[in-house]
């Protein structure tokens, strides 16, 4: 609690939070689907590179795909069984990206054999940050960021507190809740590891304040360690950007185009913080991860630990869809891709799958300059004026004039727009259009 | 009295030592200009759509007057504008061989499933971020018309089965729907490129054709028909246009999906005989049958507002 109060973000928006339905319930597990498919692209950066061939049997847990790099992460086999093939398989956003193809034994065990104990005390900085590469750990709010290149800031950037995100400020989504109300121990000792990795002495840990639940679990958990402080803040979208939480944790601001490192900050998910304490003790990969299966149209909505690569269908089936679904989105609805086809497979940066009945896409209007989208951009952007340049094809005047590159996409404009326009949908459009001129 | 005078004169001296300075100005720093760029410009189209390579029209003409590019290399210019700029520099036209934009697919929501519905913004570009726009085939054309609209020249136009249809006689090939596409279904090709793979496709046969009736399968017929010619490269037919003279409608004809097509000169883009008869004119359904769901896309403003 600081001096005036809860510390919040003043701008964005107060969106229905619609957790409810999953907010109180335990994390479960999935049975593994017949055919599992691990695309080798889960995380930003290089693809891995597969180092098993078709036909061959793999444990899970084993390595199935080592990192191509310092920008990539290695894979490991979700589930007991034998290689199908390597081929492509549709992915999230549209394109096919090579898979591996793994055909689960039935009646595989969920236990994992694979690994082996290390101790972290003893280890390098350097040493940590490789032994967080194997893991295959990647941001598991939803960017799919490698996470260990995060443990090494760029070259003149000193970080001297580790930021945890813990808000969750998405609607319907409750995996980081769920992990930090059932993994408290394991949160707070990944954010240990990464605590030593960076050699920093000083944590925050920000959740909103309508997990009250998952703040008096991690206050119980740390109640003799001072170097990490638990902070409630009043929820609020998009306060889970980093850029929005390091702004209302610690008051600095992350310059246009800048890394968190650039503040002298590293960011880092509950969830990720979780996997990495809970990994990184044993040796063993990254298998699967926390999807909150939710939304009108399932019956029997949750908090499932699925497999990664596990085929959207399957977890459908599990989760029990009514045929009045319409629109399935991976993530948030705020933020999340929808997705049109059920042979996608669950990957690493998958924090939900919302399935919302249909309904009638919205009139657009013409903006009518109510600047309502000035008011909750929060990053002090003029939506209006954008999208009126969109419209008009403007795109490299989008970018160098009205800093189009600063917007992360939180889509509060078009929330709040009265005409319905889809400006972050024009958004996406003119930062692809840049992409590709600057390409040519 | 005097101070009216005084003004006058002041006014008046300023006014002569700018003239000086300026008539100065005139002289010391004039740039020489062939005034034949401007006569160039004059008989150029004025498109300004960047087909020649240069950026503009007023940066062809000079280019023209040095002597660096042809007057033929302006596709735009009828061939009498040509001839007239070949004539006032005394050099020769020069010939460039007419370019059209070509759209490699054939799939037309009556032949081309689509796995989802798309709803949002409606332009093609719009479409393909969201989850590639929800047809079968990932390299498909989504339909949404954004090569009509950025077309300068009217040259594009969508057909009853939301297919561009390209007028050649309009097309300059200046690229805008090159550029524009999302899927990169536009290229540019000589006029004389008769035969055509309308087909971006490189999901293998089985699931091309599951995808959309008239994909390339990869059968390899067309490349048993003009060995090195056609070759089958990834799943796809790919047409070897450096022997484009020995090329004829035989491939065509032999496609049993209708892949292959022949552009005749007077009747436009021709199916072979053994193509299979697609009667179809409505959209296919939207469907996925074994699940109780009905898939759409929807854009990311489909947020609840309760």
């Amino acid at each position: 609690m600081s001096l005036f109060g809860t510390k919040r973000l003043w701008r964005g928006v107060h969106v229905p939070e619609h957790k409810e339905q999953t907010a109180h319930l335990p994390i479960r597990r999935l049975p593994f689907p017949p055919l599992l498919i691990v695309p080798l692209s889960q995380h930003a950066g290089k693809p891995a590179k597969a180092i098993v061939r078709e036909g061959q049997e793999v444990v899970r847990g084993e390595p199935i795909a080592e990192a191509d790099g310092f920008m990539s992460v290695p894979m490991h086999a979700p589930a007991t069984g034998r290689v199908e093939r390597i081929a492509p398989a549709p992915s999230a956003r549209g394109e096919l990206t090579t898979a591996i193809y793994i055909r689960a034994y039935p009646g595989a065990s969920q236990e994992v054999l694979y690994g082996s104990d290390q101790d972290i005390t003893q280890m390098t900085p350097d040493q940590v940050i490789a032994a967080v590469q194997a893991t295959g750990v990647v941001g598991l709010g939803g960017a799919a960021f490698p996470t260990h290149v995060k443990l090494k800031p760029p070259q003149g950037r000193t970080v001297d507190t580790v930021v945890v995100n813990g808000c969750e400020c998405e609607p319907y989504l409750t995996t980081d809740h769920r992990i930090m109300v059932e993994y408290p121990k394991q949160v707070l000792h990944g954010t240990r590891v990464v605590m030593r990795a960076l050699g920093v002495e000083r944590a925050v840990i920000g959740v909103e304040d309508n997990k009250p639940d998952a703040i008096a679990a991690l206050l119980q958990a740390n109640a003799d360690r001072p170097d990490i402080k638990i902070e409630p803040v009043v929820a609020r979208y998009p306060q889970g950007a980093e850029k929005m939480l390091v702004k209302v944790l610690l008051g600095r601001e992350i310059p246009s185009g800048g890394l968190p490192a650039d503040v002298g900050l590293a960011v880092f998910n509950v969830a990720t913080l979780a996997q990495i304490g809970d990994l990184l003790p044993t040796r063993q990969g990254l298998i699967e991860r926390v999807v909150t299966v939710t939304g009108p149209a399932v019956s029997k909505p949750g908090n499932y630990l699925i497999p990664l690569g596990t085929p959207l269908r399957w977890v459908l089936e599990q989760a029990g869809c009514t045929d009045q679904a319409a629109s399935i989105i991976l993530g948030g609805p705020m933020m999340g891709p929808s997705v049109g086809s059920f042979d996608i497979p669950l990957t690493k940066g998958v924090t939900g799958v919302l399935v919302l009945p249909k309904k009638d896409p919205p009139t657009v209007y013409p903006c009518i300059h109510c600047a309502a989208c000035v008011d909750v951009c929060p990053l002090h952007l003029d939506p209006s004026h954008l999208g009126l340049l969109a419209r008009k094809d403007r795109y490299q005047d989008m970018e160098e004039i009205y800093h189009l590159n600063d917007c992360f996409e939180c889509a509060c404009c078009s929330y709040v727009c009265p005409a319905n326009i889809p400006l972050v949908q024009y958004f996406r459009v003119a930062k692809q259009m840049n992409r590709e001129r600057k390409a040519r | 009295m005097i101070e009216f005078l005084m003004a006058g004169a002041i006014m008046g001296g300023i006014g002569v030592v700018l003239a000086a300075v300026l008539a100065f100005a005139d002289k010391k720093l004039y740039v020489y200009e062939d005034p034949r760029i401007d006569q160039v410009e004059g008989l150029l189209p004025k498109a300004n759509c960047g087909a020649c390579g240069c950026a503009g029209c007023r940066a062809f003409a000079e280019k023209a007057v040095a002597g660096q590019i042809a007057p033929g290399k302006c596709t735009v210019s009828s061939p009498a504008g040509v001839a007239a700029i070949a004539e006032l520099l005394q050099i020769d036209a020069g010939t460039e061989e007419k370019r059209v934009a070509k759209l490699a697919c054939a799939g037309g929501p009556h032949v081309a499933r689509h796995r989802a519905q798309y709803v949002g913004l409606s332009t093609c570009r719009g479409a393909a971020l969201v989850n590639g726009g929800g047809k079968g085939c990932s390299w498909g054309c989504l339909g949404l018309g954004d090569c009509e609209r950025v077309c300068s020249f009217n040259a594009i136009h969508m057909n009853a089965h939301s297919l561009p249809v390209v007028n050649e006689a309009l097309c300059t090939a200046c690229g805008d729907c090159v550029d524009v596409c999302p899927k990169q279904l536009f290229s540019l090709h000589a006029i004389s490129h008769r035969l055509w793979i309308a087909c971006r496709s490189l999901a293998d046969g089985q699931q091309a054709e599951a995808d959309c009736e008239v994909a390339c399968t990869a059968c390899g017929r067309c490349a048993a028909d003009a060995p090195g010619l056609i070759q089958i490269v990834n799943n796809l037919a790919v047409i070897d246009y450096s022997k484009n003279s020995k090329l004829t409608a035989a491939p065509a004809q032999r496609c049993p999906t209708g892949a292959i097509v022949w552009f005749d000169k007077e009747k436009g883009p021709q199916r072979g005989l053994e193509a299979k008869r697609i009667t179809r004119q409505s959209p296919l359904p939207v469907a996925e049958a074994d699940l109780p769901l009905q898939s759409a896309t929807t854009t990311n403003e489909g947020v609840h507002h309760s």
